[in-house]
């Protein structure tokens, strides 16, 4: 009734390319965005913001960025982590290379550099394909991990081992280190995924993502038809790597603080991985979808014996946590294969119809 | 209980806020304001649930009924709060060092919870303690501290180094001090650079200094270390590389000859071609900085390529019974680093078995692991907290006291024999006093020698090198110009 596209007729063809077609869909997307940045920082405590959106909206970016090498171009990739700890280490050295320069720019900056990196171990990837070029990303993963924790340039020689993120001010507002405030962090945390998923919505509807479709569906078939593979793959490579290292910089600058190695180990590649799968392959909303699942359901099942006053000890609730979620994600796996973005879909389609159904 | 309602459904603060100062209020809101919601889970549920032949009747009562409890239970979360000193613990009772992080986790609470059985708290004011699980995960651990500080925690146990480094920065603005015993980073001995963050009873430093003064002992003097070969196993991150520094410029020194062997945290469990290395250098001595399954692998394959288990010393980290009992009987004569006793016989740990094992309240399972290494260290944990709590409650009265008050108690500790004999540990460690510049104690250690069933002490007091100090002040200063740290303002005493 109220989601229905009836009489929203094109008359040019500009509107007829429009971003997101149907009004409510446009609408939806605009109050959404709204909300989150006007009524989420006022209302959510440094709780909310800190320990929940945060995060979840940086691992929202990196699983848009490994959903556009896997989902869309289809290569399988478990070097997620190293790329974000290319971002967030070069990042580092930027800012401490250039101690005056707006630090959102070096953070978008930083993703040029993880950029770099994912096209030279995206090389294999014209010669191997599905498992194999796992196991070669995973060398990236490996690489980069043994990389910053034994060449002390990197972590500018720091006693701990450890990047420590300074305070830095934009518009004389600090939005990184110890005293910018979550609001702060939020909101840029907020501003650049938001950027950067309209340019991924954008880049995917265009020459070149459905150039990475054709060589997913068919790679022989897409080279028949003037796809050139290599510059296709490299091209998926060096953007899902530009995605993963903003989100490894935002990771350390605006949630951690200060990092070793170790957090972007290959758990991290793993985790944003399952992600993807769950969010649904080849799906933007769905790298939303499943950060969402795989940040915040563990976050619920812990709090939820607090909420209801249960007494459990946390020790037990970890245990069941990880039950659950492994138990979840099996059975999301066997009852609804293309994730959650699908499920989304047939719930449009069910809303597009109510309320009489057919 | 503004707080409580808040930081678990952050978007509803202002109402519920408004709604938390009338009791009786409060529960006709709660139903009344349940009941919506409760309304909309429900609309929900059917409409996703909807087939075409629709839901019966008989379910849609059920289902109204089960969103009503879901979306009550909810919102009585503000009903919730209890009157006293909060005292969060993380504790890693799960995850790849789970064995480790069991038995001192055990201790922590345990003596706390004994002074709320026996005591009735500190002072009159009952401990709220709270356990959040880390998994020893960095990430964990960070929400792990968001989630409470808003509920005025005294102070902050991270009990993981990677923790430890995310909230050093945060904790002066947050005003909450954190205690990081006998791990984190050392450089946060220097309480003018660190105000909030306290090492007691010693820094990793300062323990390298001594286990290098021991061996120089075992060698019949320092001088006599001049050719010797001393090999350094450790597991390959932040904590296990912070000593090499200290190891290093002490060979130059001493002139002895170091080298290294870092086991990946990937390879703990498989050291075979580590210790095919050791067997080659031929080292006089060993010394392990190990954490979690690193550390029984090591000893067992120690004892796999006959290394004299006399001239092998770990870190106070691998000094469990758990770390030498798989090897048992060859691990015989493995030497550990500690600072603390280890038991049943002290009356505290007596009351601990009278007020809080046997009466259910502990999550230990078999009554004979009280009184382990690990589980001692969880209580040392502890003391230090019920003392700094103490010292506090001296000054600004015996109520609940808040972080910048505990800060200050931590900072005055004065944890004397005379005092740990009244409080049920005499002997248990060497005295502790803290300053406003020390935040460490500088404390002694001594070695304990495993037995074949259980560790056996076989030195008195090491104290640390004295040029340790001046070490831990450039790596201080360092931190500080590096991260622009402002000078300490809180004023000393």
């Amino acid at each position: 009734m109220f989601y229905r596209e009836a009489g929203q007729f094109k008359t040019t063809y500009i509107a007829d390319q429009e971003l997101f077609p149907v009004k409510q869909d446009r609408w939806g997307l605009l109050i959404i965005i709204g909300f989150s940045f006007v009524v989420i920082p006022v209302v959510a405590n440094d709780y909310w913001l800190q320990a929940i959106l945060i995060p979840f909206l940086i691992f929202s970016l990196a699983a848009l960025g490994l959903n556009l090498l896997t989902g869309y171009a289809g290569q399988l990739s478990l070097g997620t982590g190293g790329f974000m700890a290319v971002g967030a280490y070069s990042c580092y050295k930027l800012i401490t290379i250039f101690p005056n320069t707006n630090v959102i720019v070096l953070i978008l900056l930083s993703g040029f550099v993880a950029a770099g990196f994912g096209l030279i171990f995206g090389i294999p990837s014209l010669r191997i394909k599905g498992f194999y070029l796992a196991v070669a990303t995973l060398a990236a993963q490996f690489f980069f991990e043994w990389l910053f924790a034994r060449v002390g340039w990197f972590y500018n020689y720091n006693d701990s081992g450890a990047i420590e993120v300074p305070v830095r001010k934009v518009f004389d507002i600090a939005v990184t280190g110890p005293i910018a405030t979550t609001e702060a962090r939020y909101i840029v945390v907020l501003s650049i995924v938001t950027t950067l998923a309209l340019i991924a919505t954008n880049i995917v509807r265009g020459r070149i993502g459905r150039a990475w479709m054709a060589i997913r569906d068919m790679d022989i078939a897409a080279e028949l038809i003037g796809i050139r593979p290599l510059y296709t793959k490299l091209i998926a490579f060096g953007i899902s790597s530009y995605y993963a290292g903003v989100a490894g910089a935002l990771y350390v600058f605006t949630y951690l603080g200060a990092a070793e190695v170790e957090v972007f180990d290959i758990n991290i590649s793993f985790e944003i991985l399952f992600m993807v799968i769950i969010g649904g392959l080849g799906s933007i909303s769905g790298a939303f979808f499943g950060s969402a699942f795989i940040v915040l359901i563990p976050i619920l099942i812990t709090n939820l014996p607090l909420i209801l006053g249960i007494p459990i000890n946390a020790a037990t609730v970890e245990h069941f946590n990880f039950m659950i979620v492994g138990a979840l994600i099996v059975l999301f796996l066997i009852f609804e294969p293309h994730g959650l973005a699908k499920i989304w879909s047939i719930m449009r389609e069910k809303l597009r119809v109510w309320p009489f159904p057919y | 209980m503004v707080n409580y309602a808040g930081k678990t459904s952050g978007m509803a603060i202002p109402l519920l806020s408004a709604l938390n100062g009338n009791p009786i209020l409060r529960r006709v809101s709660f139903f009344w304001l349940g009941l919506y919601p409760a309304l909309g889970v429900r609309a929900l549920i059917i409409f996703l649930f909807e087939s075409k032949k629709g839901v019966s009747m008989k379910n849609k009562y059920f289902l109204t009924l089960i969103a009503s409890v879901i979306t009550l239970l909810w919102l009585s979360q503000g009903i919730m709060a209890a009157k006293g000193i909060y005292v969060p613990l993380f504790t890693y009772k799960t995850g790849p060092f789970a064995g480790s992080g069991i038995p001192s986790g055990n201790g922590m609470a345990d003596y706390l919870t004994m002074l709320n059985e026996r005591d009735g708290g500190i002072g009159g004011v009952p401990l709220i303690i709270e356990e959040c699980e880390t998994g020893y995960n960095t990430k964990k651990g960070v929400e792990c501290y968001e989630k409470v500080k808003g509920k005025n925690p005294a102070i902050i146990n991270p009990w993981s180094t990677g923790i430890t480094l995310q909230l050093i920065p945060k904790t002066p603005v947050d005003k909450i001090p954190v205690l990081t015993m006998g791990y984190g980073l050392s450089a946060a001995a220097v309480g003018s650079v660190f105000p909030w963050v306290f090492n007691y009873p010693s820094t990793y430093w300062n323990q390298a200094s001594a286990i290098i003064k021991y061996i120089g002992y075992q060698e019949g003097g320092m001088s006599n270390l001049k050719g010797k070969k001393i090999g350094f196993i450790f597991l390959d991150g932040g904590y296990g590389k912070e000593p090499i520094p200290l190891f290093e410029e002490l060979s130059k020194e001493l002139g002895y000859e170091f080298f290294k062997i870092p086991v990946a945290f990937k390879e703990s469990q498989n050291q075979s071609s580590h210790w095919l290395k050791v067997r080659k250098e031929k080292p006089d001595y060993m010394i392990m900085w190990g954490w979690g399954v690193m550390n029984p692998t090591a000893i067992k394959e120690a004892t796999r390529i006959k290394f004299n288990m006399d001239k092998f010393v770990g870190v106070w980290w691998a000094g469990s019974e758990d770390d030498a009992r798989p090897a048992g009987k060859a691990a015989k004569g493995y030497k550990a680093a500690t600072f603390h006793g280890i038991g049943q016989d002290f009356p505290a740990i007596q009351d601990i078995l009278k007020y809080v094992v046997d009466r259910g309240k502990s999550q230990v399972k078999d009554r004979s692991r009280v009184g382990e290494t690990l589980y001692m260290r969880g209580v040392f944990n502890s003391v230090l907290i019920a003392e700094s709590i103490r010292k506090a409650q001296e000054k600004y009265g015996k109520r609940v006291i808040n972080g910048e008050e505990m800060r200050w108690g931590l900072e005055n500790i004065n944890l004397t024999s005379a005092r740990m004999a009244e409080i049920g540990l005499p002997g248990y460690t060497n005295p502790i006093k803290g300053t406003c510049d020390d935040h460490a104690n500088n404390g002694p250690i001594f070695i304990q020698q495993w037995n074949g069933t259980g560790w056996e002490r076989v030195s008195g007091w090491i104290h640390s090198m004295d040029r340790v100090r001046p070490m831990l002040e450039k790596a201080a200063a360092d931190y500080k110009t590096k991260n622009n740290i402002p000078n300490r303002t809180i004023p000393c005493s």
